[in-house]
């Protein structure tokens, strides 16, 4: 029973990671019909800005909340240019080409993440200054939870309400939600839908970028390929809970943590990372809308 | 319109059609020149090509670094004392990124266009095992520095090693824990994707079974993984007096703090692949307490290693690793097979390296036995405080 439980607090605490890169994904297919395969490496991007936010402020000495929160905010606003940048001068140029090209762009642009990473950063991997590392352990009999894991678990939850809140009860969310129903419509209606879409961009990387600094710091070794395996589960997360559906991009990340520990502590070690695709083929032939997804009628 | 379109794309396509007979012509002309030129320094020559594969970069970069800066350390020593038979070592090294794939090419690249005589490398079991039946085919000498994959030397007549085997430092690490240590039960978490680390295991398994032990629970994770809780968690239940891990370093250290996260109190124990400054540095202060077994320790006081590690702080500044310590020995063993072997022919000189005995060597007197294996002995290794502390030496 001590084994389940302490299975579920693992299960729950990597779900949220996935969550926070999955947001990301389903945001701009949301809105663009992209999957952006790039979005696993911002997250890898933003675990290298954190360490040297981390390594120029020197917060690897003292460890404290406020050390991580401006490590989280250096490397979300980081992201959120680079999702900015990729935006602008690799997928708006293609906006009005077949969605094929963006999709093999998409491909292109992360590759291109991946390898100037291992020019720029050096493809050793690197350890993640422990820039926040609560006292102590509370356990209950032999259940163990790490106080980091709940502040992680923490950060991942208020993040995702903040953006539930901008989605659904701000302009900037209005706007979102018009444009992921019509741009052409909604550009009548005399939305900038260029400007929204970057935005759109800009929120998602900047996820990414949180969750690259919460993994650095509760698994402390970062390299440029880190962002390969994650970028791809938390695809699989967002298309499991219906791709394109805020929700249930966080439902399906949770889900697909808790599997992968359940399966990897009572059964298959070695077929962690084929449960993720497993999932994704069953999705695609039983309900290819996902938990959450809506059918939506193909518009001539 | 439709007419304008099509003569477009036929001018584009006769384009592409000269450009690559251009293209092709330009290199078979380079390639023919680079052949010749080889050859032609090849037969007048006065320095000796060896060649050097290891992973400069990736995830086990500390592996190549270390045995590079091994090597080159000893063949500067070797050129300042006059070389071999009156000529230079000359040493190429190529980077295979830590990918099997890529040491394959490497070799090729190695011996059919810088035409060297004899072969060094890998540290990594998988990659010396995608190197050798190259090697063997082109009958060049390879000698591995600290490859402990049994199958490696298996290969072929021309495969050596300077280090033991994975069944020697399997058993070691488990008289280690039964005789020194007094351990029953012990977990194993083992890398499915690394010949090495399953070789290890299995080894380890068997000894420890022999001697009267227990193996409570056998775990896996494959390389590249970060989070190895769940696999923890099962082990924890099964409440082991050790874990054994024979993986890298990489991992390793990730293991520990997730070990010591879920209250894990069992030390962890370890094989060579262990041996990397960024061990403690990953691991912090979760790895203390733990061991590995290694070929070599920079406390040991005798002359030769102590010469050795104040020339290599000397030229990088840092105490040298159980790596650097295995590269600077092959280098050593290949040029005194050189200066005995008849001449360096492929055959000549592999009979040269298989007839070394009680060559005292950094790491230990290295004798290469039948099946061209290093006979010596290991240390074990106790990881306390940050520091590496010798604990240990088990003989054959």
């Amino acid at each position: 029973m001590v084994e389940f439980l302490q299975h579920l607090i693992n299960g729950l605490s990597l779900g949220s990671i996935y969550a926070l890169i999955a947001l990301g994904y389903t945001m701009v297919f949301g809105i663009l019909q992209l999957i952006n395969f790039a979005h696993g490496d911002v997250y890898m991007l933003g675990a290298f800005i954190g360490m040297y936010t981390a390594r120029a402020f020197h917060y690897g000495q003292s460890s404290s909340l406020s050390s991580l929160l401006v490590t989280m905010a250096f490397s979300m606003i980081g992201c959120a240019l680079i999702g900015f940048m990729i935006e602008r001068f690799a997928y708006r140029p293609l906006r009005r080409s077949p969605r094929i090209n963006v999709l093999i762009t998409a491909v292109g642009v992360s590759l291109f993440l991946e390898f100037s990473g291992q020019l720029l950063f050096g493809s050793d991997p690197k350890f993640f200054p422990q820039i926040y590392t609560p006292a102590g352990d509370w356990s209950i009999g032999q259940l163990r939870i790490n106080p980091l894991q709940v502040i992680v678990f923490g950060i991942s939850i208020t993040l995702m309400t903040i953006l539930q809140y901008i989605i659904f009860r701000t302009r900037l969310g209005r706007a979102m939600r018009a444009v992921s129903f019509s741009h052409d419509l909604a550009s009548l209606m005399g939305i900038p839908t260029d400007q929204v879409i970057a935005y759109t961009f800009m929120l998602g990387s900047a996820l990414a970028g949180a969750a690259g600094v919460m993994v650095g710091l509760t698994y402390p070794k970062i390299e440029p390929l880190m962002g390969v395996m994650p970028g791809l589960k938390a695809f699989v997360a967002a298309v499991l809970g219906g791709i394109g559906n805020v929700t249930g991009a966080v439902v399906g990340a949770i889900v697909l943590g808790l599997a992968e520990e359940l399966l990897v502590g009572y059964w298959a070690p070695t077929y962690r990372d084929a449960l993720a695709f497993a999932i994704l083929i069953l999705i695609l032939l039983f309900k290819p809308t996902g938990l959450f997804g809506v059918r939506r009628t193909e518009k001539v | 319109m439709k007419f304008n379109i099509q003569s477009q794309v036929q001018k584009f396509s006769t384009n592409r059609v000269l450009v690559t007979i251009a293209l092709a012509t330009l290199v078979a002309v380079g390639g023919a020149c680079k052949k010749s030129q080889t050859s032609a320094m090849n037969a007048a020559s006065d320095v000796i090509r060896v060649g050097e594969v290891g992973s400069m970069t990736g995830q086990e970069a500390t592996f190549g670094i270390s045995t590079h800066q091994g090597i080159e350390l000893a063949f500067k020593q070797i050129n300042a004392a006059g070389g071999v038979k009156g000529k230079k070592l000359e040493l190429i090294s190529l980077d295979d990124q830590g990918k099997p794939e890529e040491a394959a090419t490497a070799t090729t690249k190695l011996i059919t266009q810088n035409g060297i005589t004899a072969l060094l490398g890998e540290v990594a079991s998988s990659r010396s095992l995608a190197m050798a039946p190259i090697a063997q085919n082109s009958k060049v000498p390879m000698i591995t520095p600290s490859s402990t994959n049994p199958k490696v030397t298996e290969q072929g007549d021309y495969i050596f090693r300077v280090c033991f085997i994975d069944p020697f430092q399997g058993t070691v690490m488990a008289k280690f824990a039964r005789e020194n240590l007094k351990f029953s039960k012990i977990a194993i978490l083992r890398d499915v994707k690394n010949d090495y680390s399953v070789g290890l295991a299995n080894y380890f398994s068997e000894t420890f079974k022999k001697m009267g032990g227990e193996i409570v629970v056998d775990q896996s994770y494959s390389a590249g993984d970060i989070d190895f809780k769940s696999q923890l968690t099962s082990i924890r239940a099964k409440k082991p007096e050790g874990i054994f891990v024979p993986g890298y370093y990489t991992e390793v250290g990730l293991i520990a703090r997730q070990a010591h996260d879920l209250g894990v109190t069992a030390p962890l124990l370890g094989g060579d692949g262990w041996d990397s400054p960024k061990l403690t540095e990953i691991g912090g202060t979760a790895i203390n307490g733990s061991y590995f077994s290694n070929h070599y320790t920079p406390e040991d006081k005798s002359p030769q290693v102590q010469s050795f590690i104040a020339k290599y702080k000397e030229a990088y500044g840092s105490i040298a690793d159980g790596e650097a310590a295995m590269g600077y020995d092959a280098a050593l063993i290949l040029a005194d097979a050189m200066n005995r072997a008849k001449s360096l022919e492929g055959a000549d000189l592999r009979d040269a390296i298989a007839a070394t005995k009680n060559y005292q060597a950094v790491t230990g007197k290295i004798t290469i036995d039948q099946n061209r294996n290093a006979v010596k002995s290991a240390v074990v290794i106790k990881v306390d405080g940050g520091q590496l502390k010798y604990q240990t030496t088990i003989n054959p």
